[in-house]
C-alpha cells in the first residue's frame, strides 16, 4: 500500500502572540510544529506501514524551512519525502494550495492520501478535500479511526453529536482528526537517519504540471480584506455564594438570555 | 570553531525534550518518593532509541555520536537524575567498555542487546575497601581451565538488581598490583552471583543501588575483556568516558533547577512585587546561569573531544568537577530562592539538590577530579 500525507509546517500556537497593534500573528521566535491534525495523519500512515508495510511518502508545500516538518516526518518513520517550494507558490489561498499539492500528487504512485482536517494556523479545513475533488477521488472528513477491510477501509467520520462509520474503496482521500491517535515520538536512530541517510526531494514549479493561473498569490481567489483582535470580554461579575444560590444564580441567567 | 549544534542535535534535543516532558517528568516524584525503579520508563526509553545512542547500527546502537547521547542524559536529568543516571551508566560503564576494549564476538553478544535495550547494563569496580583507592580490589577471579571462578564483593553498584549484564573488575593476580586487575563480563542468572543489600540513598531514589555477591561463580573464559591484567586500564578509561555522562547528568539537574527557579520567581510575590523583581533574585539567576553556560561548554567539549579520538581525559574530570559543583550550587540556590516551600517536597527543587550531591562523588569524588586535572598540570 501507498501512502501519500500532507502535512503543513505551523507556527505552535500554543505559544504565539499577537501584534496588539497591527493584529497580526509575531512569528519571530515561535517554534514550527507539525500541524497536529497532520501529525495525527501521518501517525495514523505509520500504524498502516507498521501491521501491512505501507510505503509512507510525505508530502507539504512551503517555504525551504519546512525542511525541518518533513524530517521529523522521516525521524517518525516515513519512507520519503517531498518539498514543494518555489516564489511562485507563494501567497497561495487553499485552492491554489490544493492545485500546487494535487499536481504533485499526480506524479506520484498513491491508493491512500492523508490530509489533517484544518491547520491551527488557518483554520480552513478547505486543502484535504479541494486535492479530492482535483483528483477525482472519493474522501472521507474528518476521521477519528481507520480500518483495513480488503481493499478498503472502514472509516469513522465524527460530528459534534454522532458518526457515520463509512466502507470507502481505495484510492481515497482522508482528512484526520488529532483525536485520532496519540502520534509516536521521533526515534533517536530516526533522526539520525533522516539527516543524515535520507533525502528530501525538492521540486519546483518547473517538476509539476499545473495551471500557472491557479499559482500563487495571483492564482488566489481569497483575498484577506482585514485582519483583527476580537476585542477583550468585559471583566466577569464575582458571587461568594453557596452552591444552591450559584445554581440559582446560573439558571436566572441563562433564562435571561434565552438559553434555556 | 563553531558553537553550533548541527540540525540533527537540534532535532534530538526537540525529541528529548518532549520525551523528557510527557514521559519522565510526570514520574520525577513518585519514583524519588517510593524508590522505585522506572521500568515503564526504561521500556519506552528502549522503544524509541535511547539506550544505545553512540554505537554503531551494526551492534544495535543508533549510530550517534558522543554530543548526541549527552543531549540526552541532560535533558532527562533536567526532569528526573535517576532516569539520566540509568542510561549514563548503561551506556557509558557497560555498553562503552564492551564497545571499546571487547571482542567481535562480545559485542555481537552483549553490546548489540545492550544496545537495543533489550537488556540493561551495570559496572562494578566499587568495593567496602576499594572507593577512590580503586586500585585496592579484593575481588579475585581465578582461572580454571575454561573457566574463571569469582569470588568477592562490590558494593553501590548502579542498575544492580535491575541490569543482565555486568561488567566488572578482579585480581587475576594479586602480586601485579594494578596490573594484576581484570574486567569480566558477567550475566544476571550466573550461578555464584546474587544481588546483596540494596541502598537507601539521599537522592536519585529511582535508581537501583546494591551490592553484588560473586560466591564461586563460574564464567567462561571468553567473557574477559581484552587480556588479563588490563582491568584496571579498561576501567580508568572507562570511568573517563563516564564522567562526561555524569557531567552531563549534573547540568541537567542544574538546569532543571533554574527552570524551576525562573518560573517560581515570576509568580511568587512577597512584598506586592514578584520575587522576580528583587535584584538579589535577578543576580542569584545571572550567577546560576552563567555557571550552567561555562559547565554545558565543558561538558560539550569533553564530548567532542572523545568523539574526535582526541585525548580527553583531562576535559572530562574538569567537566564532570565543574558540572557537579555546579549542580550542587545551583540546586542550593533553587531551593534557597524557593524560601520554604522549596524545602518541602510540593516543589521539585528540593529533590534535585539532594540528586545533585551523588554527582560530586560517583564516577570518581570531585578531590579525585582534582587529582587528575592536578596531575596534568605537574607531569
Amino acid at each position: 500500500m501507498k501512502i501519500i500525507v500532507c502535512i503543513k509546517q505551523v507556527p505552535d500556537t500554543t505559544e504565539v502572540r499577537l501584534d496588539p497593534k497591527t493584529g497580526t500573528l509575531i512569528r519571530e521566535g515561535v517554534p514550527s510544529i507539525i500541524n497536529p491534525d497532520d501529525k495525527s495523519g501521518l501517525e495514523a500512515a505509520l500504524r498502516l506501514k507498521d501491521e501491512i508495510n505501507a510505503e509512507v511518502t510525505v508530502l507539504t508545500m512551503g517555504p525551504p524551512q519546512a525542511d525541518a516538518a518533513l524530517r521529523e516526518a522521516l525521524a517518525m518513520g516515513a519512507d520519503h519525502a517531498i518539498l514543494l517550494t518555489d516564489r511562485a507558490f507563494a501567497g497561495s489561498d487553499t485552492w491554489a494550495t490544493s492545485c500546487t499539492l494535487a499536481a504533485a500528487i499526480q506524479k506520484l504512485e498513491y491508493d491512500l492520501i492523508i490530509a489533517g482536517r484544518q491547520a491551527i494556523d488557518g483554520d480552513t479545513a478547505q486543502v484535504g478535500p479541494q486535492i479530492a475533488e482535483h483528483l477525482n477521488l472519493p474522501q472521507v472528513s474528518y476521521v477519528e479511526d481507520l480500518k483495513r477491510d480488503g481493499d478498503a477501509l472502514i472509516l469513522k467520520r465524527v460530528f459534534e453529536d454522532g458518526y457515520h462509520l463509512i466502507r470507502v474503496k481505495t484510492p481515497c482521500l482522508i482528512t484526520t482528526l488529532k483525536e485520532m491517535n496519540e502520534a509516536r515520538y521521533m526515534s533517536v536512530g530516526g533522526v539520525l537517519d533522516a539527516y543524515r541517510e535520507k533525502e528530501i526531494e525538492v521540486w519546483s514549479l518547473k517538476d509539476i504540471e499545473v495551471d500557472h493561473g491557479n499559482l500563487g498569490l495571483t492564482g488566489s481567489p481569497t483575498k484577506v480584506k482585514k485582519s483583527f483582535t476580537k476585542g477583550a470580554k468585559t471583566a466577569g461579575k464575582l458571587y461568594d455564594v453557596d452552591s444552591k444560590e450559584a445554581a440559582k444564580i446560573i439558571i436566572d441567567k441563562l433564562r435571561e438570555k434565552y438559553i434555556i | 570553531m563553531n558553537f553550533n549544534l548541527l540540525k540533527e542535535h537540534q532535532m534530538l534535543i526537540k525529541l528529548y525534550e518532549e520525551f523528557t516532558e510527557k514521559e519522565v517528568k510526570p514520574w520525577a516524584e513518585e519514583i524519588d518518593e517510593t524508590e522505585t525503579f522506572p521500568v515503564n520508563t526504561l521500556e519506552k526509553l528502549k522503544r524509541y532509541g535511547f539506550m544505545g545512542i553512540p554505537f554503531p547500527k551494526k551492534y544495535g546502537g543508533a549510530g550517534g555520536d558522543i554530543l548526541s547521547y549527552i543531549l540526552a542524559v541532560e535533558t532527562l536529568s533536567k526532569a528526573c537524575a535517576t532516569t539520566g543516571v540509568v542510561v549514563s551508566a548503561h551506556t557509558s560503564l557497560c555498553g562503552a567498555p564492551i564497545f571499546e576494549f571487547g571482542s567481535e564476538e562480545q559485542k555481537l553478544k552483549y553490546l548489540v542487546p545492550l544496545a537495543s535495550g533489550e537488556k540493561l547494563g551495570a559496572f562494578a569496580l566499587t568495593e567496602a575497601n576499594a572507593g577512590t583507592d580503586a586500585a585496592a580490589q579484593q575481588t579475585v577471579a581465578v582461572k580454571d581451565g575454561d573457566n574463571y571462578i569469582i569470588n568477592g564483593s562490590k558494593i553501590f553498584i548502579t542498575n544492580a538488581g535491575i541490569a543482565d549484564i555486568y561488567v566488572i573488575m578482579a585480581m587475576t593476580d594479586k602480586s601485579q598490583g594494578t596490573r594484576g586487575i581484570s574486567a569480566f563480563i558477567v550475566e544476571a542468572d550466573t550461578p555464584g552471583f546474587t544481588i546483596g543489600k540494596k541502598e537507601a540513598k539521599m537522592g536519585i531514589r529511582g535508581s537501583s543501588t546494591c551490592e553484588l555477591i560473586f560466591e564461586n561463580c563460574i564464567i567462561p573464559k571468553e567473557n574477559l575483556i581484552g587480556k588479563e591484567g588490563k582491568g584496571f586500564s579498561i576501567a580508568m578509561k572507562t570511568l573517563d568516558g563516564g564522567r562526561i555522562g555524569i557531567a552531563a547528568q549534573a547540568l541537567g539537574i542544574a538546569q532543571g533547577a533554574l527552570d524551576e527557579t525562573v518560573n517560581y520567581v515570576k509568580e511568587r510575590r512577597q512584598f506586592g512585587k514578584p520575587l522576580s523583581y528583587f535584584q538579589n533574585t535577578q543576580f542569584q539567576l545571572a550567577e546560576m546561569k552563567t555557571k550552567i553556560e561555562a559547565a554545558r561548554m565543558l561538558v560539550y567539549k569533553a564530548a567532542y573531544l572523545k568523539e574526535s579520538n582526541l585525548p580527553y581525559a583531562n576535559e572530562a574530570a574538569m567537566a564532570k568537577l565543574y558540572a557537579s559543583e555546579t549542580a550542587m550550587e545551583v540546586t542550593t540556590k533553587a531551593v534557597q530562592l524557593h524560601g520554604g516551600y522549596g524545602y518541602t517536597r510540593e516543589y521539585p527543587v528540593e529533590r534535585m539538590m539532594r540528586d545533585a550531591k551523588i554527582t560530586e562523588i560517583y564516577e570518581g569524588t570531585s578531590e579525585v577530579q582534582k587529582m587528575v586535572i592536578a596531575a596534568n598540570l605537574l607531569k
